[in-house]
């Protein structure tokens, strides 16, 4: 058997940081259909799969490859599929089944410049409100968003313990910028990586019921062929598993489906603040975007200018009570995305009553430049 | 009969159990299914074949996609997936390879099977995966009530053909058979002991394999076909039916007038998907081992 982990610094793609990320998180079947510009993690799974005893398909479509990821995390395994936005919207209908079973998976969308085929060698930051409402119905979701190699890998990770702990698909939203470029990537040591593993059952089949949650809302998951005949299904279900098509069953259902991330918001949302202290400016940013807006805060804050930077890890759930927070010391919000207004209206909605908001759009194509921020920050700041 | 009759009265809930009731989960019962409807014993002919075969319930999987048939899965006592509109068979791959150990069923409708789901059961059949897929065809969208499916026969009327359907259906032995299945065979819900025959002689293979079962729908087929009678589907299946093991599938389509062929019409070996994956991994680690 080959080595998993690859202990050790590498010179490394995004993309292959993420395949190495999901790799030393254990994940050992991974579905996809190509496509630009997340192709290359299939592309060196499916070389480095048959070394480590994973699985790797590549399949007919995406609906086929988000659905074999939810029927191979039911048998058990740690299951990935890796896309762009039109492979996402694809996914969008097993990504509600998988919500709805509380299904352990991970999907990785390499943006590019929507709408449609739009620009798939190119950057962008579009998907950010897909990834949260792209399924039909009401649930909440966990989607993060890495900047560098680097923080592919670590997030890749962070993004599976984050599935098996709350049973639920997560996102690792990346853009193109991320996957095509190559950075020093440090992996630890096997055993400095921790991982999380999804609630088995304590009781024995016959007292089980699959979707009885604990006092976290989770319930613990059997997997097929573990003798406990279990019974799930798309439709509004009881606590057994079994349809209930009625306003009660699905207010209690969804309500927990809901619930189970909302109460753990805290546990789950990952910020970085830098020069916050004194801020009278914020520049909020997540992904790869982070890079040039925390470059314009260094070089606005040499000149005096009191501005800081918070940088979301976790897209979703939003960090909604640290701008709430930091609302009452900052005058004005800037949010830099490669998009024409996502995650600023979740910005504004937070801030409002206490700060203004200000969006320095792109549709994608090319990124922002830490000039382009700074020149921001100078006319907030006059 | 209608549902609610048959609740107010429950009079087989309590006084004596079915032949194959440690299959059911009956305390769901009554099903959903209409009265006439073929369903009901596809499942018991599929569950005595898996009880001829021997093969343990706890090794059963049992994976549907969605309408009538996709129901299914909630009322048996195996493990049951009952997934998205057309996803049942990518869904059981998962499951499969990643615990080839189980025995994975794919249990469904020829609409989620070869209308939405159609390019996910050619792709099967060509990487020939280790699953018992089972099709009642009853002809039309029976759950969304009568619409046409890419299997209604020709000039027949359905709630969106109100004037005769113009569109040819699939005969779907004949896919199966050119996508690569390794087994392929026809029967109908009526024909429950050579059906029983025919899954147990299936469950024994490995590889992709199809069995199609043509199941009566009075209420939604049958009604606007002047097969209105609960019977006359059957009927029709009876009287028209010819049992030709090894016919050419490509002379089996299904059309009104003209005799219905059943059989067991496939049986070739290749080697599974699976194997093949495990045969690479070996190849990989060999030429691994080669370097050092």
């Amino acid at each position: 058997m080959g080595k998993a982990v690859l202990t050790g610094k590498h010179f490394w793609y995004g993309d292959i940081a993420i395949a190495e990320g999901a790799i030393a998180a254990g994940c050992r079947f991974f579905a996809g259909y190509p496509i630009t510009p997340a192709s290359e993690i299939a592309e060196h799974i499916s070389r480095r799969f048959p070394e480590i005893g994973g699985i790797f398909i590549q399949f007919e479509d995406e609906l086929a490859a988000m659905a074999a990821i939810l029927g191979a995390s039911w048998a058990g395994a740690k299951s990935m599929t890796a896309t762009s936005g039109p492979g996402l919207s694809l996914m969008m209908e097993n990504l509600g089944l998988g919500v709805v079973m509380e299904v352990p998976t991970v999907i990785v969308d390499i943006q590019r410049g929507g709408p449609s085929t739009g620009l798939p060698t190119l950057t962008a930051q579009g998907d950010v409100m897909q990834a949260k409402w792209g399924s039909h119905g009401p649930y909440e979701i966990i989607a993060l968003s890495p900047d560098s190699p680097q923080e592919a890998f670590d997030l890749t990770i962070r993004c599976f313990n984050l599935a098996e702990k709350y049973r639920v698909p997560v996102i690792l939203l990346a853009s193109e910028t991320v996957g095509h470029s190559a950075g020093k990537v440090i992996v630890p040591p096997e055993d400095e990586i921790e991982l999380i593993e999804r609630k088995k059952p304590t009781v024995p089949p016959e007292e089980y019921l699959p979707y009885k949650p604990d006092e976290d809302l989770i319930p613990p998951m059997a997997c097929a062929g573990e003798g406990y005949a279990i019974c799930t299904t798309g439709l509004t279900h009881d606590e057994k598993g079994y349809p209930d098509v009625s306003a009660e069953a699905q207010e209690k259902l969804v309500r927990r489906l809901n619930d189970k991330i909302r109460k753990h918001r805290e546990e789950i949302v990952d910020v970085e603040e830098e020069n916050m202290e004194d801020a009278k400016i914020a520049v909020v940013s997540y992904g790869q975007v982070s890079r040039p807006a925390k470059r314009a805060v260094k070089i606005a804050r040499e000149e005096g200018i009191k501005v800081g930077s918070i940088k979301l890890i976790t897209v979703w759930p939003f960090a909604e009570n640290v701008i709430r927070k930091w609302s009452k010391q900052v005058e004005t919000f800037i949010v830099p995305e490669l998009n024409y207004g996502q995650i600023y209206l979740e910005v504004k909605r937070e801030a409002a009553g206490n700060s203004e908001t200000v969006l320095i759009p792109r549709m994608g194509g090319r990124l922002i430049t830490p000039q382009e921020i700074y020149r921001e920050i100078k006319k907030v700041s006059k | 009969m209608s549902w609610k009759m048959t609740k107010e009265k429950e009079p087989f809930l309590s006084e004596e159990l079915h032949p194959m009731d440690r299959w059911l989960r009956s305390e769901r019962m009554p099903h959903i299914w209409c009265a006439g409807c073929g369903i009901g014993s596809t499942l018991y002919a599929w569950a005595r074949a898996l009880d001829s075969v021997g093969i343990d319930r706890k090794k059963v999987v049992y994976v549907s996609g969605i309408g009538c048939c996709g129901r299914g899965s909630g009322y048996l006592n195996v493990d049951g997936f009952h997934t998205t509109h057309g996803r049942a068979i990518p869904f059981a791959t998962g499951i499969k390879l990643v615990k080839p150990n189980l025995c994975v069923n794919v249990i469904s409708g020829d609409g989620d099977l070869f209308s939405i789901g159609g390019n996910h059961f050619i792709h099967a059949c060509r990487r020939n995966v280790d699953l018992l897929v089972i099709c009642t065809n009853n002809f039309i969208y029976g759950m969304t009530g009568g619409q046409l499916a890419a299997t209604t026969p020709l000039g027949d009327y359905s709630t969106t053909s109100p004037y005769g359907n113009i569109e040819p259906p699939f005969n779907t032995p004949y896919l199966a058979d050119a996508s690569g299945a390794v087994y392929v065979a026809r029967w109908t819900s009526i024909h429950v002991r050579l059906l029983e025959k025919s899954i147990a002689e299936a469950l024994r293979m490995k590889g992709f394999r199809y069995i199609e079962v043509l199941s009566p729908c009075p209420v939604n087929y049958g009604r606007r076909n002047k097969l209105r009678e609960v019977d006359a589907i059957a009927k029709w299946f009876w009287q028209s039916s010819v049992i030709k093991h090894d016919a050419d599938t490509s002379e089996v389509q299904i059309e009104k007038g003209k005799p219905i062929i059943l059989g067991n019409f496939v049986k070739r070996e290749k080697p599974s998907y699976y194997e093949e994956l495990k045969r690479l991994e070996e190849k990989v680690k060999r030429a691994a081992e080669a370097k050092k």
